[in-house]
């Protein structure tokens, strides 16, 4: 039940995009198609979902304080979580080369549109922000971190392949011209997190 | 009438191109085609948007309304008269209410066709008449001491965010009657939850009957004790937003839209299959209070069948596609419940889960098209 809480949670209340406006770039530029985004979302759930559990063990038995007490009775003291953050990079953009790799073998139509957010996705920010609020959050074991990485990709799916589908409406609405592309995709953006208020303050 | 016409038919002149108003042309033309039916016709290329035109359509829609409006307006005095003790004729009962209910039509309506009217002047386009509805549905979904000054700020967030910015009536991708609900709730929520603010005056905290809740079977309900029938609230005696608390009369609406086939009867079914349906399931778990309510009270509590009704069936912001709207229909009241359920700030979960499915209609529709188009494709290839 702790797992199914986490995931949940990390999908609707806690969603990457409408609580805490994380990975905005890509969400913003990529949307255009639901086609093109849903193969994004895809890779970041991907990312996600393998980024944060490597980056939990990395953190639990490299990083933090004490972890290192397995090499043995001297390095108890050691606390080197002064470099999560660039250890963090590191995975993330070992494992966002690998993605994109499967995708130029396996998608290559997919790889051309995507174009440069695919490599980008090694600095989407909802991507290190998963991996820092893993940190900060606490999760005591690897399944609750695989749980939170991949709630947090889905959610991050979810809200993408949702405004790309209202965004594909949107081409035949009569948008004031200033507003016309980016300015009217942050207003719905805004009007989608009044949306997802709803799920704001359940406790399962 | 025919003095009407000819006052008209005198002033049009200059309203036409070149004359003095040229300017003020779609406002003349919204009062023409208000007051008398248009004898003009599409030259070529029709737009259809329905076999009746929009203004119509809308009058229907507000005369679904007026029921609960009526019963509203007799509850608002009901429950006042209720809270201070004292006995009052029908006339006096609905005399009070209507005297409440009346400045917050007014104000919505003025707000928000001022607003509509600007816009249609100022991007050349004539007046849509969308907001002949959402102004009659603004004032039945607030609570009856909601200040008049944060409905006009409200009207003017959704009537400018929610629908100018996409274009206009039947561009809008949220519903602007709920997100003026929903502004109000996230931007005053003292003013629009608790125990005080469901019955005319009880805030002032004059003469009230001792020991008197005003607050909705909802509400009390996250403690374990509602105090209402199933009858009472099916007919509506109870504290709530002005039109929502009868069942009964927006039942009569309802007939209404599905009789004039204007709202979609599958969204209605199936919204409260899924209310129903998940009402049961959490009924039959039953650890908290409030999920063991019975499914049918479920129903009749709250704005669920007011949002079953007139607002999940808004055909601009819901699913286009048939077979989407089951699967709308039935998201909605799922979600409806389950907010209702797990989260107890917000008891009024129809308002946001229906909310949250017009963010995803458009994606609802986007997969059932797909899957149309898949499944024919591989039936062509059958045949070849």
């Amino acid at each position: 039940m702790d797992l199914v809480n986490i995931f949940v949670k990390s999908i609707f209340i806690d969603n990457m995009v409408f609580a805490y406006f994380l990975g905005m770039c890509s969400y913003l530029a990529v949307s255009k198609t639901v086609k093109t985004s849903f193969g994004l979302g895809i890779a970041v759930v991907f990312v996600l979902g393998i980024t944060v559990p490597v980056d939990f063990l990395l953190y639990k038995y490299v990083l933090s304080e004490g972890a290192l007490s397995w090499l043995g009775e001297g390095f108890k003291d050691v606390d080197l979580s002064f470099l999560s953050f660039i250890m963090f990079i590191a995975v993330i953009a070992s494992m966002v080369q690998l993605v994109e790799m499967v995708v130029e073998k396996f998608a290559p139509a997919l790889y051309s549109t995507l174009g440069i957010f695919l490599p980008l996705i090694a600095v989407n920010c909802a991507i290190l922000g998963g991996s820092l609020f893993m940190q900060e959050r606490g999760y005591e074991t690897l399944a609750e971190a695989t749980a939170f990485g991949l709630g947090s990709g889905i959610g991050w799916l979810l809200a993408i392949v949702g405004i790309a589908a209202i965004r594909e409406k949107l081409r035949y609405s009569d948008v004031p011209a200033p507003l016309r592309g980016l300015g009217i995709t942050f207003i719905v953006t805004g009007l989608m997190g009044i949306a997802f208020m709803s799920f704001m303050g359940i406790k399962l | 009438m025919k003095a009407l016409r000819n006052f008209l038919d005198n002033i049009k002149p200059q309203f036409e191109k070149g004359g003095k108003f040229e300017k003020f042309h779609s406002t003349f033309d919204a009062f023409e085609t208000l007051l008398f039916v248009p004898d003009t016709t599409t030259e070529r290329g029709s737009h259809i948007r329905d076999a009746i035109d929009l203004k119509r359509t809308m009058a229907i829609v507000v005369m679904a309304v007026i029921p609960a409006l009526l019963f509203g307006m007799w509850n608002v005095g009901y429950q006042h008269y209720l809270s201070i003790g004292q006995d009052a004729t029908f006339w006096e009962t609905f005399l009070f209410g209507f005297l409440k209910v009346l400045p917050i039509i007014i104000v919505s309506y003025v707000t928000g066709l001022a607003i509509e009217f600007g816009f249609a002047q100022w991007r050349g386009h004539e007046v849509n008449e969308g907001f002949l509805v959402t102004g009659m549905l603004i004032p039945l979904i607030v609570p009856v001491d909601t200040p008049l000054w944060m409905i006009a700020v409200a009207v003017a967030f959704s009537v400018v965010i929610g629908k100018e910015v996409f274009g206009g009536t039947g561009m809008n991708i949220w519903n602007p009657a709920l997100l003026t609900r929903a502004f109000l709730f996230f931007a005053y929520p003292s003013k629009m939850s608790g125990d005080q603010v469901w019955i005319a005056g009880l805030s002032k905290g004059d003469n009230i009957v001792d020991g008197f809740s005003g607050a909705t079977p909802l509400g009390d309900a996250i403690t374990g004790n509602i105090h209402v029938s199933l009858l009472d609230s099916f007919f509506g005696f109870i504290p709530g937003s002005i039109g929502e608390t009868s069942t009964l009369a927006i039942l009569i609406g309802a007939a209404i839209l599905l009789f004039t086939g204007i709202g979609s009867w599958k969204i209605m079914v199936s919204t409260v299959a899924g209310g129903y349906l998940m009402a049961l399931l959490f009924h039959s778990i039953g650890t908290t209070p409030l999920m063991q309510i019975d499914p049918l009270m479920h129903l009749c509590l709250g704005g669920f069948a007011f949002g079953a009704v007139f607002m999940a069936t808004d055909p601009v912001t819901a699913t286009r596609t048939e077979k989407g709207k089951w699967i709308y229909g039935f998201l909605i009241g799922a979600f409806a419940i389950m907010i209702r359920v797990f989260n107890p700030a917000y008891p009024e979960g129809v308002m946001l889960a229906i909310l949250l499915m017009n963010t995803f209609a458009p994606l609802i529709d986007y997969f059932v098209v797909q899957g149309n188009i898949k499944r024919r494709l591989k039936r062509a290839k059958v045949a070849a």
